[in-house]
């Protein structure tokens, strides 16, 4: 239907059976129906290997949000799924590796830039450097933007990955 | 991505007995179909599937129903779970097999019929090395299927087939496909079931709704001045019981109700409260009532595009009450304020209890106002045509097919076009599970197989495929299936030489250029008809059709009726592309073309 409504950013976790084609099925579903995907990121996190954890943030207007939770419900491999962005406050964390070439006062700066961002220098040679830096989306797009004037090389990200705040989980 | 599903083990079923017996897959595969019922099998052998077929060939639990195309096997499957509220079972062999099968299954996932389809697979060791008739069948049919699996471990195949059967019934029903690499069928194991019985480990889908918003559902409908129910497919799928608690929450709410093109026979056509099929080829009245309602009861409908025309001017003023099992389907098209998760039996059956208890009966408003605009409406005649003494019109056609098959209980399947939309309009079921079309994926070649899976189920019952010619041609070898079993369908094509409803578009939409839309070179279908050693007949004279029909009602076999109509009949009402409800066009009416891009984008 044509889109209505404001346009919303969510965070939305899904627990899956940790079984090969899993992943393909919920990939296959946002691209079959037109929803987007920001950003993807999958692993297992139980201990016996049996559960992964999707981390998708996709956006949408409401009724749009609401489809791809009730879409993503009804996978017969889906155990549970959770909008973080309404069910509360919670932390959302992205990695990334920045590559910085660069000599002299730019170096320089970009040390103490990364410093200021907290980032780790994970590799280093006498032109070049590596980044591992964590944070939230913004942040990373910010410390890039920084790097791009000194040297930036190549960047790796990961998406996000999400928990809510407090004590519960799913 | 192209993995695949495996059920993690759960150790028991992986724990040999000393002197438990072993079988090879193929032996399991039909000891667990025989566990789960199954009496049917449609399906079409080849190099993938041949330690299947041996087992098929020393058994006589099971029969096999042998198809001459692997489309027409899911139909045919699809047309045997329609008419018995049973699961389909279909199986074909790899590569070009289980392709040929996707029409099908798409087909069956979208008008949410139950359907197994066992597919042969290349043997293990050969997966992904572009093997003689491999296909990657689980990434093919993903999209096409509620659920599919690829069975790796010999020993995982009576979980794997138990839980398909589970998910294909379960739920919105939908089809299921199991990839069989060849060397599991060969292979021997313990059979054994792991102890995953009862609930399964993901899929429980909600059956009994929540009882405030059911409450809230009853209360609102019973404050409707101007109520509607609106029924659709989740009906016939939650069995005769649904139907029948349909037609007594109807009475008792005394409110009008229109089915879908799938809920067809849900509610009796030959009450008075039934206003007929709603949505692009509905009635004047149905469509009206749903667009000037205040308050509308959706069960087991979707809102699709067909029904609801343009959404910003579908029913505008409404409150919407969505009763569904799927909670995907609510919300999806049309904003609904009080949605119920909940099979469409149970619901009703706690609608009517909640009705009885609150005594609404009393204190609902006079619904005779309604009723009066609604009569209104009907007096629009919105069927009629005008017939004619020089051609047989389609819609006479089977009026008077009809009136002959009145109180035979007869089944109808249908293709797809103009003469679905007149067989939908015109032929008016009581009961349900006696409709079998293609609804939401318009498959022209359905109705020919559907009406064999049918047969097979219902032998001494009355089954007609009502047909078109360009429709029929689609799947015209399932002739050669009816011979060899002497299936007694009845096969009434309404040939009018032309794709009728591309070129009734066309003549609607682009200045009548008849595009590639006339059936060139048609057979001589009486002919065609003998070649496979089945009657055929032909008829053309108006004063003829009566004695023709009766002809072939009355043969003890399959037949073949070509019945020649009128060529250039449209199909009306007709909410035309990019209107809303109340925009229809009836025969007679001068008929703009659509009035922007838009419009015409619209399927």
């Amino acid at each position: 239907m044509k889109e209505i409504g404001p346009i919303a950013r969510h965070t939305i976790s899904v627990i899956v059976d940790n079984e090969a084609g899993v992943l393909a099925r919920v990939t296959g579903l946002f691209s079959g129906r037109g929803y987007n995907i920001e950003s993807l990121t999958v692993a297992e996190v139980d201990n016996t290997g049996e559960r992964s954890r999707i981390t998708v943030v996709t956006s949408g207007t409401r009724m749009v949000i609401e489809q791809i939770k009730a879409q993503l419900d009804r996978l017969v491999p889906v155990h549970k799924v959770a909008d973080l962005t309404i069910d509360g406050a919670y932390v959302a964390r992205d990695m990334a590796l920045v590559k910085v070439t660069g000599t002299g006062e730019k170096r320089v700066e970009a040390l103490r830039l990364a410093d200021t961002f907290r980032a780790r220098a994970v590799d280093a040679s006498v032109n070049s450097f590596i980044f591992e830096l964590t944070g939230s989306t913004d942040k990373i797009d910010a410390f890039v933007e920084l790097m791009s004037d000194l040297g930036l090389v190549e960047v790796a990200r990961t998406g996000a990955v999400a928990l809510s705040r407090g004590p519960g989980g799913l | 991505m192209t993995a695949t599903t495996t059920i993690p083990a759960t150790g028991k079923a992986n724990e040999k007995a000393d002197d438990a017996p072993t079988l090879s897959g193929a032996q399991m595969i039909l000891k667990a179909l025989t566990e789960l019922g199954v009496e049917v099998v449609f399906g079409y052998p080849g190099g993938a599937v041949l330690p299947i077929y041996d087992e098929i060939f020393k058994q006589d639990k099971i029969r096999h129903i042998l198809v001459r195309h692997e489309q027409a096997a899911v139909h045919a499957a699809e047309g045997y779970a329609r008419s018995t509220g049973k699961p389909g079972v279909v199986l074909v062999t790899s590569g070009p097999g289980a392709t040929n099968a996707v029409t099908g299954l798409t087909d069956a996932l979208l008008d949410s019929i139950p359907v197994i389809c066992l597919t042969g697979q290349v043997a293990r060791h050969l997966i992904g090395n572009d093997a003689f008739q491999e296909a990657d069948t689980v990434g093919i049919t993903r999209p096409c299927t509620k659920h599919n699996y690829l069975v790796k471990d010999t020993d995982r195949l009576p979980d794997v087939i138990h839980e398909a059967f589970y998910v294909a019934t379960n739920g919105r029903p939908g089809p299921v496909v199991i990839d069989l690499p060849k060397d599991v069928q060969i292979e021997k194991a313990v059979y054994k079931r792991s102890g995953q019985r009862g609930e399964h480990r993901t899929y429980r889908p909600q059956l009994d709704g929540d009882e405030a918003a059911l409450h809230a559902a009853a209360e609102a409908f019973a404050r409707a001045e101007r109520p509607i129910l609106y029924t659709g497919g989740g009906i016939i799928n939650a069995g005769p019981e649904a139907s029948e608690l349909l037609a007594e929450f109807t009475r008792l709410t005394g409110a009008p109700i229109t089915n879908t093109l799938m809920g067809l026979g849900a509610y009796p056509a030959t009450d008075k409260q039934f206003l007929g099929m709603l949505g692009m080829h509905g009635t004047w009245e149905a469509n009206h009532a749903m667009h000037d309602c205040d308050v509308m009861m959706a069960v087991g409908a979707r809102f699709d595009d067909r029904v609801t025309g343009r959404v910003d001017g579908f029913s505008p003023g409404s409150t919407k009450i969505q009763i569904d099992i799927d909670l995907s389907s609510i919300n999806k098209n049309v904003p609904v304020d009080i949605p119920v998760i909940a099979d469409a039996g149970r619901a009703l059956k706690r609608l009517i209890e909640i009705w009885k208890e609150q005594g609404y009966e009393k204190s609902q408003p006079d619904l005779a106002p309604w009723w009066k605009q609604i009569n209104h409406w009907r007096t629009k005649k919105c069927l009629s045509y005008t017939d004619s003494e020089e051609v047989i019109l389609p819609q006479k056609s089977l009026e008077r097919l009809a009136h002959f098959t009145r109180g035979k209980d007869a089944i109808f399947s249908t293709e797809v076009g103009q003469h679905q939309m007149w067989a939908a309009q015109f032929l008016g079921f009581d009961k349900p599970n006696r409709w079998l079309t293609s609804g939401g994926l318009g498959t022209m070649g359905y109705g020919l197989p559907a009406a064999v899976g049918a047969q097979i189920a219902h032998p001494d019952r009355l089954v007609i495929d009502v047909s078109g010619e360009a429709s029929f041609q689609m799947n015209l070898q399932e002739l050669g299936t009816i011979a060899q079993y002497d299936l007694p369908v009845k096969i009434f094509i309404m040939n009018n030489e032309y794709m009728g409803m591309v070129r009734q578009w066309q003549d609607l939409s682009y200045d009548g250029r008849r595009s590639h839309s006339y059936s060139e070179s048609l057979p001589d279908f009486v002919k065609l008809a003998e070649a496979y050693g089945i009657k055929g007949i032909v008829v053309e004279d108006p004063a003829k059709l009566d004695e023709a029909i009766l002809e072939m009602l009355g043969h003890d076999g399959p037949v073949l009726m070509d019945c020649r109509v009128a060529k250039i009949e449209n199909c009306f009402p007709m909410v035309p592309a990019g209107a809303a409800h109340n925009e229809m066009l009836l025969a007679g009416d001068v008929i703009g073309k659509p009035k922007d891009d838009d419009a015409l984008a619209v399927v």
